[in-house]
């Protein structure tokens, strides 16, 4: 059985964004990118399933520019046995990203598809969705637990009143979330391996797709303002007081 | 502007999300064309008060096929009746965010996830990198899917005296699902007030060290009738459950007063309180990054904190009665 996981590279979080002048967007020309924390945890998942006979190939994928391939490399040092980056330059939609997976899925056909549930930079919470909806897979977001049987999955979502469980046939698409499990770290060894390990960089005009581009544009970017006041109490009753009397919240 | 929206709700009760998502509406149709759709099974009670609000009308899928909402039926089902609208909407809520996207690539639709400001019609603001940057999307999509973000849209009930018209989905436009099927829900207790409407939040960390210990949180919560909330960390450290989470990759909450006790203030934390109006911070350690963000803060340990903090609340009680 094979499974497949998306890698979406991103800025490391210990970074603050950087925007270009006049509000064109983030300059990420320098930042350095991580494994997307999610699929992270996804990509863990999916080796785990390897490592105790359930599935018998991992294979990681990302859309991209050539960037991505350092990415990748750490995905392959992490486990996975091969790579495949959807290389393209252009600005691509969760939508885009969704059929984009969805040719790769169709070619590749794995029983199980993992994403992370949301990329930490763009926030959007979309594409695993989107994937299950364009290939009509049943599609279990969010979980904290899976259990693989011959050919179903149980699976615990987390929701924001508790808790959820879902048996989904496969093949199917996942979505993980943090609590699922703890990544391992990347060995030494498996680094080193890793550079043997298959790379594909397909250009995204092979794929033969015809994707429209996007219906919108991101018009600005900018800084959010807040402001505080920052008053330091040296008690309790001080703090009850500031909070009845001047903030008025109690 | 026809504008659809997916009504959410819990053991029969329309959520505060909801009523959230029907104020963007209203922004976006001032002339109130505002349909609501309502899928679940038995849902007599709830369409009971459904009818009350003042949209024009409500389409509604009452079926055991969609008895828990799962996202393969209702996705398909608002892909079918979306063709007809100008605006889907949905609150960013694990509900929401399940079903939407999944709805909008089956119309061959992007999606704008979390939307904090409508500009104009075309026009949405929206959070990235954890609320570190604010980006503006300017949209020309045929149908323009929307989750907003609850906590940047006051809910509101317009009420009505004319109740609305309900039309029925036709039976066989439901599709039936052999692939999946639901299992179980751990609903948490509601105890106290939810993280999502509650006035005063009270959150806790990993300096709170274990589940015993957390009690001081929620004791401090009840001496304010208020939302306990949590870190990442604390979740993780199993001291509460998932669905206290607040930040980045939790909830998000906007509360009158937000108190962060014995929490570092790591972005992702952040992201999911930043926006509340009055941030109170008690840590011991008077470098905490939270502290940046505070209106009051207080050094010192929680463990003493705490206690001298309820005891007097509870002091100002008894002099007001
Ligand atoms: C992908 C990803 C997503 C994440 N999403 C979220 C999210 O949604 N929400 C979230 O909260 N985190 C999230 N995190 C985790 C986040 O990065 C931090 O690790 C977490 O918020 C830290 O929690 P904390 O403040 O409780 O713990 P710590 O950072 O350990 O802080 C504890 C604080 O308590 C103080 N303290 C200790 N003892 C006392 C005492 N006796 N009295 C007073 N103060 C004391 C310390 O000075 C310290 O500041 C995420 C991380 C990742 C990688
Ligand atoms: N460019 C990309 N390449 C590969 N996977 C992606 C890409 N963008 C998003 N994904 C996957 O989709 C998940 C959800 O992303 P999003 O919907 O953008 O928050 C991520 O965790 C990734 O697994």
């Amino acid at each position: 059985m094979r499974v497949l996981v998306s890698i979406k590279p991103v800025l490391d979080p210990s970074m603050k964004p950087r925007l270009k002048p006049e509000g064109a967007g983030i300059d990420l020309n320098q930042a350095k990118r991580i494994i997307n924390p999610f699929d992270e945890i996804a990509l863990e998942e999916a080796l785990r399933l390897k490592e105790s006979g359930k599935a018998t190939e991992v294979v990681i994928v990302s859309v991209g520019n050539l960037q991505a391939q350092e990415t990748l490399r750490h995905g392959l040092a992490l486990g996975a046995d091969r790579a495949l980056l959807i290389q393209t330059e252009r600005y691509c939609s969760s939508l885009m990203i969704a059929k984009i997976l969805k040719a790769m899925v169709l070619r590749e056909l794995p029983a199980l598809m993992f994403l992370g549930k949301q990329a930490i930079d763009t926030d959007n919470n979309q594409v695993g969705q989107m994937l299950a909806g364009l290939l009509n897979w049943p599609q279990g977001t969010f979980i904290s637990r899976l259990e693989l049987q011959t050919n179903e999955i149980m699976v615990t979502r987390e929701l924001d009143e508790g808790l959820e469980t879902l048996k989904l046939r496969l093949p199917a698409v996942v979505t993980v979330d943090l609590r699922l499990n703890t990544p391992r770290y990347a060995s030494l060894p498996n680094i080193v391996k890793a550079k043997q390990k298959p790379l594909t960089v397909i250009t995204l005009e092979s794929l033969d797709l015809s994707l429209a581009e996007p219906n919108y544009k991101i018009v600005n970017t900018s800084l959010p303002i807040s402001s505080r006041k920052k008053i330091k109490v040296n008690s309790v009753q001080e703090l009850i007081e500031k909070l009845k009397k001047e903030a008025k919240v109690l | 502007m026809k504008v659809l929206v997916i009504a959410e709700y819990e053991r029969q009760r329309l959520k505060p999300s909801f009523f959230s998502a029907l104020t963007a509406a209203k922004q976006l149709s001032p002339g109130n064309e505002i349909d609501l759709f309502v899928a679940g099974f038995e849902c007599n009670d709830l369409l009971q008060v459904i009818k009350k609000i003042n949209v024009k009308k409500i389409i509604l899928v009452d079926d055991k096929k969609c008895e828990h909402q799962l996202a393969e039926v209702v996705a398909d089902l608002i892909s079918k009746v979306a063709i007809h609208y100008d605006f889907v909407i949905m609150s960013a809520t694990t509900f929401g965010k399940n079903i939407l996207p999944r709805a909008a690539a089956l119309c061959d639709c992007t999606l704008i996830a979390d939307v904090v400001q409508i500009i104009d019609p075309a026009t949405f603001v929206r959070p990235i990198y954890a609320g570190n940057v604010l980006e503006t999307i300017q949209t020309s999509e045929k149908i323009k899917f929307l989750t907003i973000r609850a906590s940047a849209f006051e809910p509101t009930l317009i009420e009505s005296d004319i109740e609305a018209e309900v039309e029925c989905i036709k039976e066989d436009l439901i599709s039936s699902r052999q692939d999946i099927v639901f299992i179980s829900s751990e609903l948490t207790e509601q105890t106290r007030p939810s993280l999502e409407s509650a006035r005063i939040v009270v959150s806790g960390g990993r300096a709170l060290k274990s589940k015993e210990n957390f009690k001081l949180i929620e004791d401090l919560a009840d001496k304010l009738h208020a939302a306990v909330g949590a870190t990442r960390a604390a979740v993780d450290a199993g001291f509460i459950s998932n669905d206290f989470q607040v930040g980045q990759t939790g909830k998000i909450v906007a509360p009158q007063l937000y108190i962060a006790i014995g929490i570092s203030g790591a972005i992702q934390h952040l992201a999911g309180m930043k926006e509340s109006k009055v941030i109170v911070v008690i840590n011991q350690d008077p470098d905490a990054p939270i502290f940046k963000i505070a209106d009051y803060g207080l050094v010192g340990d929680l463990f003493q904190i705490i206690p001298a903090l309820i005891n007097e609340l509870e002091k100002c009680n008894k002099t007001l009665t």
